[in-house]
């Protein structure tokens, strides 16, 4: 037993995290940057930061992935990172050719007081952008926040210093994606496709994260949002965030730059979620739902209510990122389980509320905690006072679920062990349909298993 | 076919043996360029994946929690009893300690995870920031050492001071604050200890076994299946047995400058170097002959069954291409004589930390024809894969998804290997796992192979 160490009683930890259900803003930086399209993110610190970034991306895509670095060194760490910076900038430029260089910062070039800002205005006056390139930044502190932190940075500097307004509004609407998959992504296009209403997705990671095999490699994929997308998101009339922590920064930011007004919605995760999603879309296209997506809505429903037996009352342990387990415990809630440990990494009062009000209305004995020392060590000891019937989380989760023998899916980032998340969706209804065929099956499965020889369904 | 080009600036890092043009030297040993999409890591990982196989310590990332999270057992060095390597451990350091300073949070870390987890010993390993918020780590650890009773041991790994290598030094240092302070009591004067093995997929027990079988001891592993009373007494064994010369050759020289202790270096890897790992150790000790012939029984028995069994595969890889681009320029080394005996040839030879006397070497060991990198970026490995017509790429989790994108088999010689590649049993596997993806029938599907639709 890997955890075999993880005592039952908990205790009040001071400072020491064990077993993290977080990662540090600037892979989320890099994970945004690379849902626009000809981008190379740049990632401005040590070299082994962006070495990490790169190979947990690789391994929860098993897709290449580009990404260049500052290289620190000791000299930089000194006397600033300017110079490494602005190098990197011309060098990238002149050798790897992108559209877009988007940097982010690090633990490192933030406490020496590197100011990306400066230096990438810097870079534009003296004449090292070349023209119709662009150099974009955000600023991701490893010691704030979370990845999803990271990733909402980014987004938001993509959505401000892209977008432009003519004074010409576009009959069209953002979407502004929070931390999802590229399956997820190209769900959401189809989806507002299927409601005939016209888009502009970002980041969008599809067609890049997914690559078909081409006999290439292709530095900068087809798919990711493009400069002329993002700059008519200023004209669009108004935005969808999908995600009050990962998405609704950008809109804000949106809002300010280009007056674009915008309305949060969580990620559409389960049939509540991308019930209120269809209908915000197309309230503010003033469109119909088309009879397709009614019928997209009546499998689900229709499988939920067949299945309804087999699910009532599991026990659910949960960790993740705020924006997909609000969705993710009210869809439980809505299939009649029971959401009994909930974990996130990432901090913050206004996912604690929100998760909060979701479970007091319907859940209030539930365990729930998020930012510092809400770790999968307290998840571990919370399952061992009070079992579970199922495990849902990121890779890490597999430890905790062969210790307590305990049915596990995966979910969430990074998934390190497992294929079909980049492929396909968990939003929308036909993402729900997926959901409850792996509920069941890990349910039935852990069933079959267990049961009885004269206990042994075949009917189920 | 699009020409790719070389970057500007990387030219003095790659080199083309061919007849008749003078040979300069390769540059090596230096940082990348800003804004190179590099393989490379950092010092903070070089220090981790050498301490990381010690399993009944815990290892503490001081540091905001990136650090700790991106090294979370991705590392498959397998341990035969307590797993305390495979978690993780951080200071978890957020915007406050960054202004106040981490040592307090250090201290109650510390003190909270040896109550919890009761471990043998104690790294901590100083990130980035730490390097800058200017911690005295050093302090806190011997507090905390002298209030719990095990040892504590600092480790300066900060990301940007020096590259990876600088990172193996630091966890060297490390491990010979620990060696010298165990009894050497009842250690047999035919005794090595094993440097720079770590035991992915379990291959330290292989080495150690055929060791074994020849009648010397083994004392301690540095550090695959590592324990801390192991590495206390690793200054009582009479030989130094080197693998993997970029991470331990260091602690080898300090071990001989201490302690008296010579060392050779070794490679596990094919036949021919695997057997004589075992020939040289045994060459160190002439006055027991019994050693020596249990070698060669050691070899002429492996060899009895591995020989045969490696045509089949020959007979199918005859002529194809390698391209290699791994992390140690040792490894190289074997890996093109490995690649031989299996008929296949080395179209492209690169490290990310290969020194000069490394990079000579292989230009000596390597056909006209092949290209030989120094800290390579996907840009270059693509071209020169391309243009070489590799078939194979042997390298780690990043150079994969190239391999695979552009159509070629593929072999994880780093630490995400899943089969031991070390010793005899290796060398089948090495050779299986090359066979298996070289002719895989996925291959004719894509379209380099014309598979379309």
């Amino acid at each position: 037993m890997l955890l075999r160490h993880t005592s039952k009683e908990v205790k009040e930890r001071e400072g020491l995290t064990i077993n993290p259900a977080k990662t540090c803003q600037p892979i989320g930086a890099m994970y945004a940057a690379l849902g626009i399209h000809g981008c190379l993110p740049h990632s401005h610190g040590s070299q082994g930061c962006c070495s990490y970034h790169r190979s947990t991306l690789t391994r929860h895509y098993k897709e290449p992935v580009m990404a260049a670095t500052s290289s620190f060194t000791e000299g930089a760490s000194v006397f600033g990172g300017q110079a490494n910076l602005l190098a990197a900038i011309e060098t990238i430029f002149s050798v790897y050719d992108p559209d877009i260089i988007a940097v982010h910062s690090t633990c490192l070039s933030e406490t020496i007081g590197d100011d990306l800002q400066q230096i990438t205005r810097k870079a534009n006056d003296d004449g090292k952008v070349p023209e119709g390139k662009h150099v974009i930044f955000a600023s991701t502190p490893s010691f704030i926040g979370s990845h999803i932190t990271g990733y909402a940075n980014m987004v938001t500097g993509i959505a401000t210093q892209f977008a432009v307004s003519t004074g010409v509004k576009k009959n069209q609407f953002n979407i502004i994606a929070g931390w999802m998959e590229p399956s997820d992504m190209r769900e959401i296009k189809r989806l507002s496709k299927e409601l005939g209403v016209r888009i502009v997705l970002f980041p969008d990671t599809s067609d890049v994260l997914d690559a078909p095999q081409t006999g290439k490699h292709e530095f900068y994929p087809k798919g990711g949002t493009t400069i002329a997308e993002l700059r008519s998101a200023g004209d669009s009339i108004s935005s969808l965030a999908l995600g009050s922590i990962s998405a609704e920064p950008a809109a804000i930011g949106l809002e300010k730059s280009c007056k674009v007004p915008f309305e949060t919605l969580d990620i559409p995760i389960g049939l509540s979620a991308t019930d209120r999603f269809i209908m915000a879309l197309s309230q503010a296209a003033g469109v119909k739902v088309p009879d397709e997506i009614t019928a997209e809505r009546g499998r689900l429903v229709d499988v939920m209510a067949d299945m309804e037996q087999y699910l009532y009352g599991k026990k659910v342990a949960l960790f993740g990122d705020p924006d997909q387990l609000l969705p993710l415990t009210e869809f439980l809630l809505d299939l009649n389980m029971k959401p009994v440990h909930i974990v996130s990494g990432t901090p913050g009062q206004r996912f604690e509320k929100q998760m909060r009000q979701l479970l007091d209305a319907r859940s209030p004995e539930t365990n729930f905690r998020n930012g510092l020392q809400a770790d999968m060590f307290l998840l571990h000891q919370w399952m061992k006072n009070d079992p579970v019937d199922l495990l849902i989380g990121n890779t890490y989760g597999k430890y905790m679920a062969r210790d307590e023998d305990v049915p596990f899916i995966r979910f969430g980032f990074p998934i390190l062990d497992r294929i079909g998340h980049s492929y396909f969706p968990n939003v929308g209804y036909s993402g729900g349909l997926r959901l409850v065929e792996k509920l069941l099956n890990a349910i039935m499965d852990r069933q079959d298993r267990d049961a009885l020889e004269e206990k042994f369904e075949l009917v189920m | 076919m699009e020409k790719i080009t070389i970057l500007e600036g990387r030219q003095k890092q790659i080199f083309e043996k061919k007849k008749g043009v003078a040979q300069p030297d390769i540059a090596c040993d230096t940082s990348s360029l800003s804004g190179s999409v590099s393989q490379r890591a950092c010092v903070f990982c070089g220090s981790r994946v050498v301490l990381y196989p010690v399993a009944d310590a815990i290892h503490l990332v001081h540091g905001p929690i990136g650090c700790a999270a991106y090294t979370w057992d991705i590392r498959g060095a397998v341990s035969s009893g307590p797993e305390l390597h495979r978690l993780s451990f951080s200071t978890d350091l957020q915007e406050m300690d960054v202004i106040y300073g981490g040592e307090k949070k250090l201290y109650h870390s510390l003190i909270e995870l040896i109550e919890q987890y009761k471990p043998k010993a104690a790294f901590i390993y100083s990130t980035c920031i730490v390097g800058l918020i200017g911690d005295d780590i050093e302090a806190v650890c011997k507090k905390v050492a002298k209030e719990t009773g095990i040892p504590v041991l600092p480790v300066h790994s900060e990301g940007f001071k020096g590259t990876k290598k600088d990172g193996y030094k630091a966890a060297c240092l490390a491990l010979m604050k620990l060696i010298g302070t165990g009894s050497t009591e009842n250690i047999s004067k035919y005794s090595i200890n094993i440097l720079g093995e770590f035991n992915l997929a379990g291959e330290a027990w292989i080495i150690r076994n055929y060791y074994e079988k020849m009648g010397v001891e083994v004392v301690a592993t540095l550090t695959g299946d590592g324990r801390i009373d192991a590495v206390r007494r690793a200054h009582g064994a009479t030989l130094n047995v080197v693998q993997c010369s970029g991470s331990m050759t260091w602690l080898a020289k300090e071990m001989e400058t201490k302690y008296g202790i010579p060392y050779i270096r070794v490679s596990y890897f094919g036949i021919e170097d695997m057997s004589k790992s075992l020939y040289d150790v045994a060459k160190y000790f002439p006055d027991r002959p019994e050693i020596m012939e249990a070698a060669k029984q050691v070899v002429s028995e492996e060899v009895k069954t591995l020989y045969p069994s490696l045509q089949k595969f020959k007979k199918a890889l005859t002529g194809k291409k390698a391209a290699i681009y791994v992390g140690g320029a040792f490894k190289t080394f074997s890996l093109i004589k490995a690649l031989r005996s299996i008929g296949m040839s080395v179209v492209l030879a690169g490290s990310q930390t290969g020194n000069k006397d490394d990079y000579a070497r292989l230009k000596e060991m390597c056909d006209e024809g092949t290209v030989i990198v120094d800290d390579s970026n996907p840009v270059e490995l693509s071209k020169f894969i391309l243009e070489k017509e590799a078939d194979l790429l042997i390298g780690g989790v990043k150079e994969r998804p190239i391999a695979f994108k552009l159509g070629i088999g593929f072999c994880d010689h780093n630490h995400e290997r899943k089969i031991p590649l070390a010793g005899f049993v290796g060398m089948y596997n090495f050779a299986l796992e090359v066979y298996q993806s070289v002719m895989s029938p996925v291959w004719q599907f894509a379209p380099r192979k014309g598979g379309t639709l």
